[in-house]
């Protein structure tokens, strides 16, 4: 059998082999088990990391197709389908890339610890699932079941108000995930299968107008699907005006969940409006693509001026992550070739950037036990280092030319002024708007003279967390100035998306008269 | 040869920045400043072996997207040759003046290694400035837009424990923000337009001409394409080089160490914007509109910022504000088409300009960091080598010379060739230009001489004993001094014919656009009428005797003239309260918005609304689950993955395929 054979599924289920090593073989509660159970994490996302590297290996960039497919029947009819293609390979890398680190942000926990590790190896195999799954009831399933160990990382190990925080985050992704399934089992009703590339290539839904109660229903039954996906991709991104559950979840998350929950969690969504939204309702998608860039740029002038005002390290980056997301969800409606290849590099990018900024936050809360921003002031006097990584990363947010912070925001802005030049303008002042609340927090968390007694002996950064940043500078700094290393990759990819999506508009077009007669 | 010099700022940077742990901080400064004036040298070399052979080096695939292909590259014309030597001549005796002006600052404590990470900041301005000129496209050239502004928001901040300076930095950065948000919109558009955003492409006069044509839909209105780009790039020019509405930052950015206001504030990043019209030449000689936007928008900034410099007191704030108002006169000369004009001046003014900064840090050096003028006076015998060169400086920008020759000193030749280029231009915006560039040519000389009158004559004002221990800067500081005043003195003399006499076209070949059709203003310079080219003279004469009765005559005459117009006074003194109004308008608002949509939309519209049934559950869970202790969110997450799968299996057997 050859490596490539169940390659994916190795990387899939390597984690959760690790968690049941640890949920069962692994015993005590001790410090040094505490210790064991931390190298194990460690060692299962790096030896996955690994085994990951493959996958790009043996991934040919110019087959538009699925690669990598592994078919297995699982119960009653229903199927365990794996495969990436140009559009996910990069974020199963992402999210391979970014656990170690997530692990090594856990290192200073003691509270459960065995279990904490389970809980984030169950979740990365659910996250790499996600991406790889090519059965919608199998995307489903481990969609949804990815909710449970990030909302058990913020119930257990998160802050003092860690219950109404995963609550709230519970039942937003749950309310528009009940929309998602009622839409799937449609889709499975109507298309007899469940299989995502039959879907993509094979079956079209009907999108001829409808009326009921007397409101017609433009782009009929497609508009009503892309909807009820809209609903939970939209919370999952989150989109405005269902965002409001991110800050209370990244306040009270710890550190790691913070990370996974920015780097990855959050890509999900945009990840879905590509898999799905896009190509399978294409018509339903360009009625409503004004809509959702409207959407987008409302979240990115109202949450960079909420961030604005926070006084909340966590609260103020999570506002400027709805921002930056608002720039992927625009990227991906204005439908074209920069817009989505902009979409998908800035969510790769994010997933760096957003993950060393909540990193950052966890160094000095490690220290001072405290995200107010006020309590801060002056550390660059004691931590240089920090300063400097700190710094890094704040410009890369604000989308910084050379880091790939840039890349991501200035193509899903190209794409945005072909498609609608209102738009661009809009969320071109994200770019003000962005420098002015990034550079204030660091003006008033790292800048200044360091007057406060508490902070008198504050330590700088320890190898281990330059350990956790050093990698996140490399990519962040590498995709900003050669960032044909992702644009090569998922160019075909989208650029066959595009093709398939005009096909099926222009296929529905010609249809459409003869079916509204 | 153009890697090297582009790369070696860099390089010492780099090794500056991090590595003077190991080497040492003496010897990672020498690194970076040996590493400058080796690229100076080469850019020495770049410019004098440049003969019309214009090329493009490329170096590595950039950003590529669908249609969208940039290359990181090296484009050598004239245009970016001129820059070279301007940048890094004056980048590297900024260098080799900082061994001397930043050895012991009183701003840092015992130990603290504050030098290297100066010297890091400064060079990599300057790669990232050498990146900005020799851009290829409009996104490299964007890159080193943004990275200069790094690097000057890095520098003004400097001294990061003084509040003004980060409030300063930051409000460079964001101001330089919203000139960018015209710059990107710019680009984008370009690149709707043309499917293009290299400079092969989009400075085609061709392809200019074509989008001229053309329509735009931009926002609601209908526009021609041509005027809505070119103004939008304008709008990203105005922010990086000061120019009115968006020059707020400029005056503040003087918190920065004065070696960087002479490097960054004067000579080179402010003039970006003017290089960035220049480059864009045949884009704005098709447009119509944007010039003469570009005109009144140069020819009022030349005013306003010079009616300012005539009652600020600090030291360095009159020469902040007599670089917004040079600017001001590049960009009216660009604006009318002269775009070696433009380029004449920016690259005399770069010379003069620096020196008097330079000159400037040099007093402040001797007065132990006080830089109010009112304690400055009589000290000229005290420190007569930095006398000798701000005197130099003053009558560069004042523009001495005799006139209807080409013999004077270099703002003579280059500020003049700008008025008369601008009074051939003819009627209109030119017209205004013309008026406001003459007075203001007026103004620029009697502050001018208000500063050295001030400083260097009269009565010892302020702490004695500052006056007592005032001394002469070191020779490191001084060098670079005399090196630009041999610049200031016959920057403008030498390179007369090639700027604006009867090499202009063959000096600059194709790096920049004239359209013939249109276009004749440099040759209409020449023909203009003598009064015309004595004016300036007149204008720059009646400025000092006005400065000279008013501050060497009759010492009391200002005090009492203030108070005479104290209304006008503290207008003047208030910047046209500029400050004040952008708070009023735009910082306040956006703050009470912000905390307004955080609070009521996010707080009690979304949460109160959405959540409101969240909100009822929550209390009632958290009690059920209470009961259960920690192990509640198991069970919950159990159950509901357990009806996830029952649900899942229902359909599965029953409903599944049809």
């Amino acid at each position: 059998m050859a490596l490539t054979d169940s390659l994916l599924s190795l990387v899939i289920f390597l984690p959760l082999v690790a968690a049941f090593i640890l949920m069962f073989v692994l015993r005590g509660e001790d410090a040094a088990a505490q210790h064991n159970a931390k190298v194990l994490a460690l060692v299962a996302t790096i030896a996955n990391f690994v085994a990951s590297i493959f996958i790009l290996t043996s991934f040919d960039k110019n087959n538009t197709g699925f690669q990598l497919v592994e078919t297995h029947e699982w119960l009653a009819g229903l199927q365990y389908k794996v495969g990436v293609d140009g559009i996910s390979v990069l974020f199963v890398m992402l999210t391979t890339f970014l656990m170690p680190i997530v692990i090594g942000a856990c290192w200073k926990v003691e509270h459960r610890v065995k279990e904490y590790m389970i809980a984030f190896l169950v979740l990365e195999s659910l996250m790499i699932a996600v991406f790889c799954a090519l059965d919608m009831i199998l995307f489903y399933v481990v969609f949804e079941a990815g909710l449970i160990p990030m909302f058990l990382i913020i119930g257990i190990w998160g802050g003092k108000e860690r219950i109404y925080a995963s609550f709230k985050f519970f039942l937003y992704t749950l309310l528009g995930s009940v929309l998602m399934l009622v839409a799937m089992l449609y889709m499975w009703w109507d298309a007899g299968t469940t299989d995502i590339p039959t879907l993509l290539n094979t079956h079209t839904f009907d999108s001829a107008d409808f009326t009921i109660l007397g409101i017609t229903i433009v782009g009929g039954i497609q508009t009503l699907l892309f909807l009820a996906f809209l609903a939970s991709f939209a919370v999952k991104m989150p989109m405005w005006p269902v965002h409001t559950w991110l800050p209370d979840a990244h306040v009270q998350a710890p550190t790691a969940g913070s990370v996974v929950l920015a780097a990855v969690l959050l890509k999900m969504g945009g990840y879905g409006f590509l898999r799905f939204s896009l190509p399978m309702f294409p018509e339903a998608s360009a009625i409503l693509a004004d809509f959702v860039m409207t959407l987008s740029v409302i979240a990115i002038i109202y949450t960079s001026l909420v961030a604005m005002m926070q006084e909340d390290m966590k609260k103020l980056i999570a506002y400027s992550s709805v921002a930056h997301m608002g720039f992927v969800t625009m990227g991906i409606f204005a439908m074209n070739q920069q817009g989505i290849d902009g979409a998908i590099f800035q969510m790769i990018s994010h997933g760096f950037i957003s993950g060393a900024l909540f990193l950052a936050v966890g160094v000095i809360y490690d220290r001072m036990h405290t995200r107010d921003i006020d309590a801060y002031g002056g550390l660059v006097v004691r931590m240089p280092v920090y300063a400097l990584v700190f710094m890094l990363f704040t410009m890369a947010n604000v989308g910084l030319p050379g880091t790939s912070g840039f890349v991501g925001e200035f193509l899903t802005l190209v794409g945005a002024f072909q498609a609608n030049t209102w738009v661009a303008f809009g969320a071109t002042t994200g770019v003000i708007l962005s420098a002015a609340y990034a550079l204030w927090l660091y003006r008033r968390v790292v800048f200044g003279d360091l007057i406060k007694e508490s902070l008198k002996s504050i330590a700088d950064m320890d190898t281990r967390e330059k350990l956790m940043m050093a990698p996140l500078i490399v990519m962040t700094i590498l995709l900003g100035v050669y960032p044909a290393l992702v644009l090569d990759l998922i160019g075909p990819a989208v650029s066959n998306l595009l093709d398939n999506v005009a096909t099926a508009q222009g296929v529905v077009e010609t249809v459409a008269p003869v079916v509204s007669h | 040869m153009e890697q090297i010099l582009l790369f070696a700022p860099l390089v010492g940077a780099l090794i500056c920045g991090f590595g003077h742990r190991m080497i040492g901080e003496k010897a990672a400064m020498m690194v970076a400043t040996g590493l400058l004036f080796l690229s100076a040298i080469l850019s020495w070399v770049a410019f004098l072996t440049f003969h019309g052979n214009d090329h493009v080096i490329p170096l590595m695939r950039w950003v590529e997207s669908g249609g969208l292909s940039t290359d990181w590259a090296i484009r050598v014309d004239r245009l970016t040759v001129i820059m070279l030597i301007v940048i890094t001549t004056v980048s590297s005796l900024v260098h080799l003046y900082s061994w001397g002006y930043m050895a012991d600052d009183p701003q840092w404590k015992e130990g603290e290694r504050y030098k290297p990470r100066f010297f890091a900041y400064l060079s990599f301005f300057t790669w990232a400035m050498l990146m900005l000129v020799t851009a290829d496209n409009l996104l490299q050239l964007f890159f080193g837009w943004e990275g200069v502004g790094v690097a000057s928001y890095l520098l003004i901040g400097f001294y990061y424990r003084k509040p003004t300076a980060n409030a300063a930095a930051i409000k460079a950065f964001v101001v330089n923000r919203v000139g960018d948000f015209g710059f990107s919109l710019g680009i984008f558009g370009l690149y709707f337009l043309t499917k293009s955003i290299n400079f092969s492409e989009i400075l085609d006069p061709h392809t200019a001409e074509a989008i001229s044509q053309q329509t735009i839909r931009f926002l609601s209105w209908d526009i021609n394409a041509l005027e809505v780009i070119t103004m939008l790039l304008f709008i990203g020019a105005m922010g990086k080089s000061a120019q009115l509405f968006l020059h707020t930052w400029l005056p503040d950015a003087m918190e920065g160490p004065t070696p960087v206001s002479a490097l960054i504030h004067a000579a080179t990043m402010v003039t970006a914007g003017v290089f960035m019209v220049c480059r864009l030449s045949p884009l704005m000689e098709y447009a119509t509109f944007t010039p003469n936007f570009i005109i009144v928008i140069g020819a009022t900034t030349a005013f306003f910022a010079a009616t300012v410099g005539l009652v600020q007191n600090d030291i360095k704030r009159v020469i902040a504000y007599s670089t917004c108002s040079q600017l001001g006169y590049m960009f009216v000369a660009a604006g009318i088409g002269a775009y070696p004009v433009a380029m004449f001046h920016l690259f005399t003014h770069a010379f003069f300009k620096a020196m008097l900064f330079l000159g400037a840090g040099s007093v402040i050096h001797a007065m132990h960091h006080e830089q109010d003028m009112r304690n400055y006076g009589n000290l000229r015998k005290k420190i007569p080598y930095t006398f000798a060169a701000m005197m130099i400086g003053t009558l560069a920008i004042t523009g001495v010379g005799i006139p209807l020759t080409h013999i004077g000193f270099a703002g003579f030749l280059s500020k003049d060739a700008i008025i008369e280029s601008t009074f051939a231009a003819g009627a209109g915006p030119a017209q205004y230009a013309f008026i406001m560039l003459v007075i203001a040519a007026a103004m620029t000389s009697f502050y001018s001489w208000r500063l050295i009158f001030l400083t260097f004559y009269g009565t010892e004002r302020g702490d004695k004993h500052t006056h007592e221990h005032a001394h002469e800067s070191p020779m490191v500081m001084l060098i670079p001094l005399a090196v630009l005043a041999l610049g200031a003195i016959f920057a403008g003399m030498l390179w007369y014919e090639d700027f604006f006499g009867h090499h202009v076209e063959e000096f600059f070949g194709h790096s920049v656009y004239a359209n013939h059709d249109t276009n004749h203003v440099i040759h209409d310079a020449h023909s203009v009428p003598n009064w015309v080219k004595v004016s300036p003279f007149v204008a720059m004469l009646s400025g000092f005797i006005l400065a000279w009765i008013m501050y060497i005559k009759k010492p009391t005459a200002p005090a009492k003239l203030a108070e005479q117009h104290s209304g006008l006074y503290a207008f003047l003194q208030n910047k046209w309260y500029f400050d004040e109004l952008y708070d009023l308008i735009f910082v306040n608002p956006a703050k009470a918005l912000g905390r307004f949509l955080w609070k009521k939309g996010d707080g009690k519209v979304i949460d109160g609304g959405i959540n409101g049934l969240a909100m009822g559950i929550i209390p009632f869970l958290t009690k059920w689950a209470g009961r259960a202790q920690s192990g509640y969110l198991f069970h919950y997450a159990f159950a509901m993955f357990l009806g996830l799968a029952a649900i899942i299996t229902y359909f599965a057997i029953t409903g599944g395929a049809h």
